[in-house]
C-alpha cells in the first residue's frame, strides 16, 4: 500500500504527519518526495546511511564536426534547450527534458546523449523504518526525474510519501501511482484556499483521498464545512499545542514523547486501507 | 524600479503574510506580484478587483487521432515520460516534447495548445497586483510565474512605480528560480526549527547562485532560541544579515479569518513588520 502526504500550501505539516505515520507503524518505507527541500530524515537522527547515488538525467552532445548548422535541432526542441549559431551549437543543460527529438531528428546524426547529476539519492534505516530521499542540487530546476528516481527506490508493502507542497509537476509527480492521499491542511482560509485546488488535481488522477486538519483550534470553521460539502473523510485532527510545535522545531517526531499519539496513527493507517479498497 | 521577491525554501514560515503587509506599507508605491502561482493565497488579504485576463498557454500537449492511428506503438516506445498508453496520452504526463509526432509514421498525433491558466491584473486597496491561477495539476508554474513578473514590470513602468513586490512559492526549484532571477533583493523568511534551519541554508545558496543579495527575516523567533541562534550563526557564516525577527502572534491568524493584513490590526507582530520594512527599505537604497 502507497499512502501519499500532501497539500496545496506550504508548512501545512505534511512532514509532520508522514514521519509520525511512518515512526507509528515502525515498519514502512518513508519517501520524501520535497527534493527541494527535504526534511523527514532530519527527525531520524539515528538513521544509519545505507545508500547514496546519483540521479542523472541525458543530456545532448553535438558533435560539432559533424554538424552542419542545419537548425532543425533548435527550431523543433519545445524547452529551447539548444541554440544554433553560426560557428558552434549551445546546449543548455537546465532547460533540457532530455526527450531525446534533437537526437532523433538531427539529419547529420550529429548529436548524441550523455548524463549530468542532477541530484542525490538517500537510502538509510531507523529503528524499522526505512528512508529514502533525494535532494536536489542546487540552482537546480526540474525535480521530475529525482523525484521518479526517489519513488523507483521504493519497493515495500507499506509506502509513506511525503510530497512537495504546491499543486504542479511537483506534487503531481510524486502523488502519482498512491493508492490513497492524505491531504494536510490548516483550518485558515489559505490552507481551505490551497487544500481545494489540491483536491482537485487528485480528482483529475483519480486517487482516493481523506483530510488530515492541522494546527485544529485556530483559524475558521472553513476547511470542515468544505469537508463536509464535499464528502470527504475528515481522518485526523491534531490540535494547536506549543508542545507539538516545539518537539516539531527540534526534530523530534512529536509521538515519540506523546504516546497516545501513536495509537491514533495505528488506526489512521487501518482506516486509510479500508477507504482505499 | 526595484524588485523584491520574498522566498523561504521551507513552505508556511509567513511569506504571504509579510508580503501583504508590506503590501499595505508601500501602499501607493509598489505593484505587487503573487508568483505563488499553484498555490496562490494572497488574494485572500488583498481582495483584488480585476481589471484585466490574460490566457496563459503552457506546454502544448500531444493528441492522438485514433482514426489515423496504425497502433504501430512507436510514439508509446519513443515517449521517455511514460505518458501514451492504448493509444492515448495522458495529459499529466505529457511533457510537450514533440517526440511522439515525430516518429509516428501515419501522422496520427497532433501537438495541441493548451489553456494551462490565467494571468490577471487587478486593483487593490494597497495598489495594483498581478496575479495569477494554475489550473490544477499543470506544469509549466516557471514560464507563467516569468509572465507575472514581466506584465508587473509593465505595470510599474506605465504608473511610474518605484517597486515590485515578489510573493515566490516553497521550494528552491523551477517556479522559485523565475521569481528570483534579476531580483535586487531576496527577503527570505525563515522559522526557528530543523527543518526551517537546513531549508535556509539550500535557499540562501541558490539566491548566491543567481548573484540576488539575501536578506533573512526570522519568523516565530520566540518559538525555539537554539534555532534562532543556529539561523544567526548561519547568516553570519554566510554573510547575510538578519533584518527581521517577528514573534509568535496570534493576531497573524485573526487577521488572515478577517481577511486584512496583520499591520492593519493591532498587535506586536504590526510592529515588528513595520521595523522589518524601514531595514528593508534601507538595505534597497544603498
Amino acid at each position: 500500500m502507497k499512502i501519499s502526504v500532501a497539500s496545496g500550501k506550504g508548512g501545512t505539516g505534511k512532514t509532520l504527519a508522514a514521519t509520525s505515520l511512518a515512526a507509528s507503524l515502525g515498519k514502512a518505507q518513508l519517501v520524501d518526495c520535497d527534493v527541494e527541500e527535504p526534511n523527514a530524515y532530519l527527525f531520524f537522527p539515528e538513521r544509519e546511511l545505507l545508500e547514496r547515488s546519483e540521479c542523472r538525467v541525458t543530456v545532448p552532445v553535438v558533435d560539432e564536426d559533424k554538424c552542419n548548422r542545419c537548425g532543425i535541432c533548435s527550431s523543433l526542441c519545445a524547452y529551447h534547450a539548444l541554440a544554433v549559431l553560426p560557428q558552434t551549437v549551445l546546449v543548455f543543460p537546465e532547460l533540457c527534458h532530455g526527450c531525446g527529438l534533437c537526437v532523433l531528428a538531427c539529419p547529420e546524426k550529429a548529436i548524441s546523449e550523455d548524463t549530468r547529476s542532477v541530484g542525490e539519492i538517500f537510502k538509510a534505516q531507523s529503528d524499522g523504518t526505512d528512508l529514502i530521499w533525494g535532494e536536489l542540487r542546487l540552482s537546480e530546476a526540474r525535480t521530475t526525474p529525482l523525484i521518479r528516481a526517489v519513488k523507483e527506490k521504493a519497493r515495500g508493502d507499506l509506502i509513506v510519501i511525503d510530497s512537495p507542497p504546491g499543486t504542479s509537476c511537483s506534487m503531481v509527480e510524486a502523488v502519482r501511482g498512491s493508492d490513497f492521499c492524505l491531504l494536510v491542511t490548516e483550518p485558515t482560509p489559505f490552507g481551505l484556499y490551497d487544500l481545494d485546488i489540491a483536491l482537485k488535481v487528485l480528482d483529475k488522477m483519480k486517487i482516493p483521498r481523506g483530510i488530515l486538519v492541522n494546527k485544529s483550534g485556530v483559524g475558521d470553521k472553513g476547511v470542515y464545512d468544505y469537508a463536509e460539502k464535499r464528502k470527504i473523510p475528515l481522518l485526523m485532527e491534531i490540535p494547536m499545542s506549543r508542545k507539538i510545535a516545539e518537539l516539531y522545531s527540534r526534530g523530534i517526531i512529536f509521538v515519540r514523547e506523546m504516546p497516545q499519539w501513536r495509537e491514533r496513527f495505528i488506526e489512521l493507517q487501518k482506516r486509510i486501507e479500508e477507504l482505499a479498497a | 524600479m526595484k524588485q523584491i521577491t520574498v522566498i523561504s525554501g521551507k513552505g508556511g514560515t509567513g511569506k504571504t503574510t509579510i508580503v501583504a503587509s508590506l503590501a499595505a506599507l508601500a501602499k501607493g508605491r509598489a505593484v505587487i506580484a503573487d508568483c505563488d502561482v499553484d498555490a496562490p493565497d494572497l488574494h485572500l488579504i488583498l481582495h483584488p478587483d480585476v481589471k484585466e485576463r490574460r490566457d496563459f498557454l503552457g506546454m502544448r500537449r500531444a493528441f492522438i487521432d485514433r482514426s489515423l492511428c496504425t497502433d504501430c506503438g512507436e510514439c508509446q516506445e519513443h515517449c521517455r515520460f511514460a505518458a501514451i498508453h492504448d493509444r492515448a496520452v495522458d495529459p499529466l504526463a505529457c511533457e510537450g516534447c514533440v517526440v511522439c509526432q515525430f516518429v509516428c509514421p501515419a501522422g496520427a498525433v497532433a501537438m495541441m495548445d493548451r489553456l494551462s491558466g490565467y494571468a490577471y491584473i487587478s486593483d487593490t486597496r494597497f495598489g495594483p497586483l498581478v496575479h495569477a491561477e494554475l489550473f490544477p495539476g499543470e506544469e509549466a508554474s516557471g514560464k507563467l510565474v516569468a509572465m507575472v513578473r514581466e506584465m508587473a514590470r509593465d505595470v510599474s513602468e506605465r504608473l511610474n512605480l518605484e517597486l515590485v513586490l515578489i510573493d515566490g512559492s516553497p521550494g528552491i526549484g523551477c517556479p522559485v528560480i523565475a521569481s528570483l532571477t534579476g531580483a535586487d533583493l531576496a527577503l527570505i523568511v525563515t522559522e526557528p526549527t530543523l527543518s526551517g534551519v537546513h531549508d535556509l541554508d539550500r535557499i540562501l545558496g541558490v539566491a548566491k547562485h543567481f548573484g540576488v543579495l539575501s536578506l533573512v527575516c526570522i519568523n516565530k523567533y520566540d518559538l525555539n532560541p537554539d534555532a534562532v541562534e543556529r539561523i544567526e550563526e548561519l547568516c553570519r557564516d554566510r554573510g547575510v544579515e538578519v533584518v527581521g525577527r517577528l514573534p509568535f502572534d496570534t493576531t497573524v491568524v485573526d487577521a488572515m479569518v478577517a481577511g486584512r493584513a496583520v499591520v492593519e490590526m493591532e498587535g506586536p507582530m504590526g510592529d515588528a513588520i513595520k521595523s522589518l520594512w524601514r531595514s528593508v527599505k534601507m538595505r534597497l537604497q544603498t
